[in-house]
């Protein structure tokens, strides 16, 4: 095992790197000046002139690529252009938030989306499983900014049960941190129920209909052992696959659930930063949500050992 | 169970009572549209940002809603009559967040701050000093290169803010991680696009006027849930609402809504003589650009988009602000004569327009109506939108035609007129140059006193209006929505939050 997590891991170096040179470059593609924006509406010339000299504009990319690629390496990922707090610090700041609401959200779909497709796999072709796949569906047309918004007019205005927006951080006060992310965990977990819970039918069917499964039944097992335990586990591989990869996703930020309910997470500094053409932020974040995504395989991968023996032995 | 049931109801009401009470610590929460930049004076350049300026730091001096300059910080001053010496009396007693003392000295240090940051943003709104003396404890003495009629208003905004000068030596040009004023708050803490929150300021020189514990600015950017939080009780103001939720924000019995013309504008600029870009048509022939302007019917371009919250314009300055000339008042729409003015300049068929707009919902929605109106008199415009970086980098390149942009505005009107139009201008990326407008510019700066400036002015937009370099269209308005509990509040044209004398009753 041990073996096989460092292969996988001095694969993944080349892939970041490649990373990190396609997001420098693509920055430095993207039409606008963003010292221009800077500058201030007044645009001094001798302000423009000491900017460019400040961020190293005025070198060569691949000059630039290499100074920050060496900050980096180091440990340091540059100031923002825009608030010149340190990314680091900014995005230190963010991960906890980010964190949250994808654990947060993750539950919501777990709990959602697997009961719901084993539920309509064991009972394909019934008035549950159309009503479950409807469901389903809607979740993954319904756009998350409209459920958002809806959500926040009754649950907020008309009812005035939770927090129409913000965020508070569980050390804090943790009720309210709750209570302030339940909203979008509940608007991102639905989008994802809807996509866990069709694969986890299709998974589900495949398994279903194998031999040891009628072998089990023959033997006079229950219908919850068969289902549970020797159905679902044999299931589960694509399904923790799917999950880290959507797991993943959700650290890369929810980008339009954190901007409609103004949470402080990492896709809203990304948004806000490329849209200000912040190059050192946008950068960092890349980097770091690159890592952590190749990680999450990584995780997945790891999860497969666990759950099928036969993996064990190799 | 049944004790439970009282336990919390008695608990709620205990907490109402509280509430209630008399001097309870109100802790205000405002929603901006956009985080703030950089919080250091010298650096920033956000609108936003001076909205949180407004609370934390105090200017040498302040305006009134009709734009006359007030003290604040200076409580008198007075200019040489030569124009070359103004001569400041400083408040006494004041201190910064820090306990640092406000003097001339302070005065001092944060002119030349502002003069010699590398990052300094302020350079050019404070040229024109050349040297500073200290002559008292709270006086001083500032020396100009010439006479400057605009230094006292540029006073009035950032270049006047006064930052602790012991704590801006320490901090450098990381002053705005942890900023340090003399305002009736003083910074506690940031967390980006998230909040920035502000504690009352026990020492400040005018505590009695401030009745909040705190404040804390929450970035929101979305207009309809900015208006949801207030309306669940959330947040308590919020600044910029949209005019289409203007008609549901009045409905509300618990919000309040205040407005105020802004100091800026919203327009067409065109490339006249910027690049290759500028021997156009539209560069070349001011008749195009009359056309064009008669094909508008700016009221109704107010109605449609604005729902008639905002005021139409045809001048730098809104026809509330003491500058308008009204002498040229807002031209009706007159499409024959729009025609006409196209026939004679050789393009009775009708002619192109190529308009880059910023690619958000309120500049589209303008240049659509805009459009439509253009094309009943014959002439085809085509928009572009464009990221707004990109927008301004084409257009200060000079790669347009035409350009939709507007000016947030400044109290003094050499600020949204000066470095558009004159020869060299660095904001003039129509490259427009015209001898006379320069000659009225360059005397407007210099002139002794408000009456001839103002003639000077009204000379300068005669040609302005006939040249038509940037067609102007409306001014924005300032909208502000608040719980109804909230007291006092003065809406100004700057579009600032003054929390002086507000109040809060339960």
């Amino acid at each position: 095992m041990l073996h096989f997590l460092m292969r996988r891991v001095l694969i993944a170096l080349p892939t970041i790197i490649l990373i990190s040179i396609f997001v420098f470059a693509l920055q430095k593609l993207l039409p606008g000046d963003p010292l221009l924006v800077l500058a201030g509406e007044e645009r001094d010339p001798e302000v423009l002139e000491f900017l460019r000299e400040k961020y190293r504009l005025n070198d060569p990319i691949p000059v630039q690529y290499l100074a920050w690629i060496g900050n980096a390496l180091q440990g340091d990922l540059g100031t923002s252009l825009r608030s010149n707090q340190p990314v680091t610090e900014l995005m230190a700041e963010k991960l906890p938030v980010t964190i949250q609401l994808a654990v947060m959200s993750m539950i919501f779909a777990l709990v959602i989306g697997i009961p719901a497709g084993i539920l309509s796999a064991v009972k394909k072709g019934t008035v549950t499983d159309y009503v479950a796949n409807v469901v389903a569906l809607s979740g993954l047309s319904i756009p998350n900014f409209w459920l958002g918004i809806m959500l926040i007019l009754l649950v907020s205005v008309k009812w005035q049960l939770l927090p129409a927006s913000g965020y508070v951080p569980l050390s804090e006060d943790f009720w309210q941190s709750l209570r302030t992310m339940v909203m979008p965990a509940f608007v991102l977990g639905t989008a994802l129920a809807a996509t866990l819970m069709r694969h986890t039918r299709s998974a589900m069917l495949g398994v279903l209909s194998a031999d040891y499964v009628r072998t089990a039944r023959a033997k006079g097992l229950s219908e919850r052992v068969v289902i549970l335990k020797h159905s679902f586990r044999n299931a589960l591989t694509p399904i923790v696959t799917l999950t880290a990869l959507l797991f993943g996703e959700l650290i890369a930020g929810a980008v339009l659930t954190e901007q409609i309910f103004t949470i402080p997470g990492f896709g809203k500094l990304v948004v806000d930063a490329v849209f200000n053409r912040d190059y050192a932020v946008v950068q960092g974040i890349v980097l770091v949500t690159a890592v952590g995504f190749i990680f999450m395989n990584l995780l997945a991968d790891m999860m497969y050992f666990v759950l099928n023996p036969r993996l064990r032995g190799q | 169970m049944k004790h439970v049931k009282t336990a919390i109801i008695t608990a709620v009401m205990g907490a109402t009572a509280l509430s209630a009470a008399p001097g309870f610590a109100k802790d205000l929460r405002i929603a901006l549209q956009s985080d703030a930049d950089v919080l250091d004076p010298d650096q920033s350049r956000t609108f936003v940002g001076r909205i949180v300026y407004a609370s934390l730091c105090d200017k040498l001096v302040d305006i009134t809603p009709d734009l006359e300059i007030i003290p604040q910080l200076a409580t008198s001053w007075e200019t040489s009559s030569d124009g070359t010496q103004v001569t400041m009396q400083l408040r006494e007693g004041v201190v910064f967040h820090d306990g640092a003392p406000f003097n001339a000295e302070a005065v001092a240090a944060n002119i030349e701050r502002s003069q010699t940051l590398d990052e300094s943003r302020r350079k050019s709104e404070l040229k024109s000093i050349t040297a500073t003396e200290v002559t008292g404890e709270h006086e001083i003495v500032l020396t100009l290169a010439g006479p400057d009629a605009t230094l006292i208003a540029q006073l009035a905004d950032r270049a006047g803010m006064m930052v602790s000068p012991t704590a801006a030596a320490a901090a450098g040009a990381d002053f705005g991680l942890n900023p340090v004023c003399s305002g009736p708050f003083a910074f506690e803490e940031r967390v980006a696009q998230d909040k920035i929150v502000l504690k009352k300021f026990d020492d400040y020189w005018n505590a009695g006027a401030i009745h909040f514990d705190s404040v804390t600015f929450l970035p929101i950017p979305d207009t309809t849930v900015r208006l949801a939080n207030l309306q669940s009780g959330d947040i308590d103001m919020l600044e910029r609402l949209a005019a289409t939720d203007l008609a549901q924000a009045e409905a509300d019995q618990n919000i309040v809504v205040d407005s105020a013309v802004s100091l800026g504008y919203q327009g067409i600029t065109f490339n006249i003589d910027n690049g290759e870009k500028g021997d156009n048509p539209w560069g070349n022939d001011k008749r195009l650009r009359q056309a064009l302007s008669y094909a508008i019917d700016r009221e109704a371009l107010n109605q449609v988009v604005f729902e008639g919250a905002f005021a139409p314009g045809n001048q730098a300055f809104p026809p509330t602000s003491p500058w308008y000339n009204k002498d040229l008042p807002l031209q009706s729409r007159d499409v024959e004569k729009a025609k006409g003015l196209l026939a004679e300049a050789g393009f009775e068929g009708g002619i192109d327009l190529e308009v880059q707009v910023p690619n958000t919902t309120v500049p589209l929605q303008v240049m659509q109506v805009v459009q439509a109106m253009a094309a009943e008199a014959g002439i085809n415009i085509s928009l572009t939108s464009k990221e707004f970086a990109t927008l301004l980098a084409d257009q200060s390149a000079g790669d347009y035609t035409a350009s939709q942009i507007g000016w947030s505005g400044r109290v003094d009107p050499d600020g949204n007129n000066h470095q558009f139009v004159t020869t060299g201008g660095g904001i003039n990326d129509s490259k427009f140059s015209d001898p006379k407008m320069d000659e009225l510019m360059n005397a407007a700066r210099v002139a002794p006193s408000t009456e001839e400036r103002k003639a000077l002015y009204d000379e300068a937009k005669v040609i302005m209006l006939d040249e038509l370099p940037r067609l102007f269209l409306y001014h924005q308005n300032w909208i502000w929505a608040y719980n109804s509990k909230m007291k006092g509040y003065t809406p100004y044209p700057d579009g600032m939050i003054r929390l002086e004398n507000v109040t809060w009753e339960e």
